[in-house]
């Protein structure tokens, strides 16, 4: 176990339907480190994560955030936590700019134009902030997608395949979003099929066999 | 950075909704002309007889309604559930309970405000004297925004299920039922010269009663419904 733990799990086994994903799971995560979920299709990633940001039940064990049950106190785990899952939560009808926004808006936070377009650009979307997004590409969308990370001041992250769809230089400039985050006591858990690497940084590893 | 305050989530959230729709037009359309289709088929269906339209005009317009508003229930949830928004608002720190009820009443404005607005144009073809088409639009009024709220907790219920759309429809009309009557039974009242004052005070306990608990089953259905 690292020391001062933040988020704690412990002996957790999440069930889909008849089949049991997995069992007498226990880990911690706290500031500075990262954590790549692997595991074959199929194998529970995405239900380890739903797990983790309170959507799903397990049938045994719990998930501890500073000490106390998630499910105990949401409200002020959800406010220091940001998921970003494998729908962008983007909608085809508002700028990218909108999207930013309203989504962050959505989530509790205000967030000013100045600051999403600053958001937007740094994630490589400059002279695209007020497009639609039906007219940007499947990279695009997840760069929107990602750009919200940038605009909260969650501690924790729960990344579902965040790079899913980026380009060689998209990844690169996630890798350094990573990196920043973690070296300002901020804490990240992911999922990705692809190469990452946050230069300076362990990258633990949790397999579900 | 700022955290929004739950007025200005409420508003956020009606905002949010009336912007997509205005950009997606032909979702609020389809609920409208449905229900002018359906109440102008019934006048070239049993003919031009003024006395026995203006006997059917209250129920007939209160079912076209009524179908009208289970057109658009399906959507009030599952288009955020299918690209992830649902997610990321029952993940906000505040209370689900206040968005839903931004949902509902945006889903009123989108598509019950409207057929009350077209109500009286309708009412011209059942040949309804200006009192009755006043009636019925205080009854829409009161009516079809419960229709909404028992609707979204039929959604909410509904979400993800496959053929949803159906079973949403199945669940809810039974509960609107009282709704119908009491909506129908107000413009009879003043067809038949007798005070609509009772009717439209039930219509009224519906409303209160369903804006206290609708938004909050609807928030716990969407809870189960995500897991």
């Amino acid at each position: 176990m690292p020391s001062n733990p933040i988020l704690e799990v412990s002996d957790l086994a999440c069930e889909r339907g008849e089949q049991r994903l997995f069992e007498d799971l226990s880990f911690a995560i706290s500031s500075g480190e990262l954590i790549r979920v692997q595991g074959e299709n199929g194998k529970g990633k995405t239900t380890l994560l739903r797990t983790l940001c309170g959507f799903v039940q397990p049938v045994q064990g719990s998930v501890r955030w500073a000490g106390r049950d998630i499910h105990e106190w949401d409200d002020l785990f959800h406010s220091q936590m940001c998921y970003l899952g494998h729908a962008n939560a983007i909608k085809d009808e508002l700028s990218a700019l909108e999207n930013l926004q309203i989504g962050a808006g959505l989530t509790g936070v205000e967030v000013a134009e100045t600051v999403a377009l600053e958001a937007l650009r740094r994630m490589g979307l400059r002279r695209r902030e007020h497009l639609p997004v039906r007219v940007l590409s499947q990279g695009q969308r997840r760069r929107v997608a990602l750009s919200r990370l940038l605009v909260g001041e969650a501690k924790l992250w729960i990344l579902d395949e965040p790079l899913t769809a980026l380009d060689v230089g998209a990844v690169e400039l996630m890798q350094e979003l990573i990196g920043e985050h973690l070296s300002k006591g901020g804490m990240a858990i992911f999922t990705t099929h692809q190469l990452l690497q946050v230069a300076g940084v362990e990258i633990r590893h949790l397999v579900l066999a | 950075m700022n955290r929004l305050s739950l007025i200005d989530l409420l508003w956020l959230v009606i905002r949010r909704d009336m912007l997509l729709a205005m950009r997606r037009r032909a979702d609020v359309l389809t609920t409208l002309i449905f229900f002018v289709m359906v109440a102008s088929l019934f006048p070239l269906g049993v003919g031009p007889e003024a006395d026995m339209l203006r006997k059917m005009a209250g129920g007939v317009l209160w079912v076209a309604a009524l179908l009208a508003s289970m057109l658009s229930l399906p959507r009030m949830f599952s288009a955020d559930h299918v690209d992830g928004t649902l997610e990321q608002i029952m993940l906000a720190p505040q209370s689900l309970t206040v968005m839903v009820l931004g949902k509902i009443v945006a889903h009123w404005m989108l598509s019950g405000l409207p057929l009350v607005l077209i109500a009286p144009v309708l009412g011209l073809q059942f040949d309804m004297s200006a009192a009755a088409i006043w009636t019925l639009m205080l009854a829409l009024l009161l009516g079809t925004p419960v229709l909404s709220m028992i609707g979204a907790v039929g959604a909410a219920l509904t979400l993800g299920l496959r053929g949803g759309g159906v079973l949403v429809s199945l669940l809810v009309l039974p509960l609107t039922i009282p709704v119908l009557i009491f909506g129908t039974g107000a413009v009879e009242a003043v067809n038949s010269g007798l005070d609509a004052v009772s009717n439209l005070a039930l219509l009224g306990a519906f409303l209160l009663f369903a804006l206290v608990f609708s938004p909050f089953v609807a928030a716990q259905a969407l809870r189960i419904s995500m897991e």
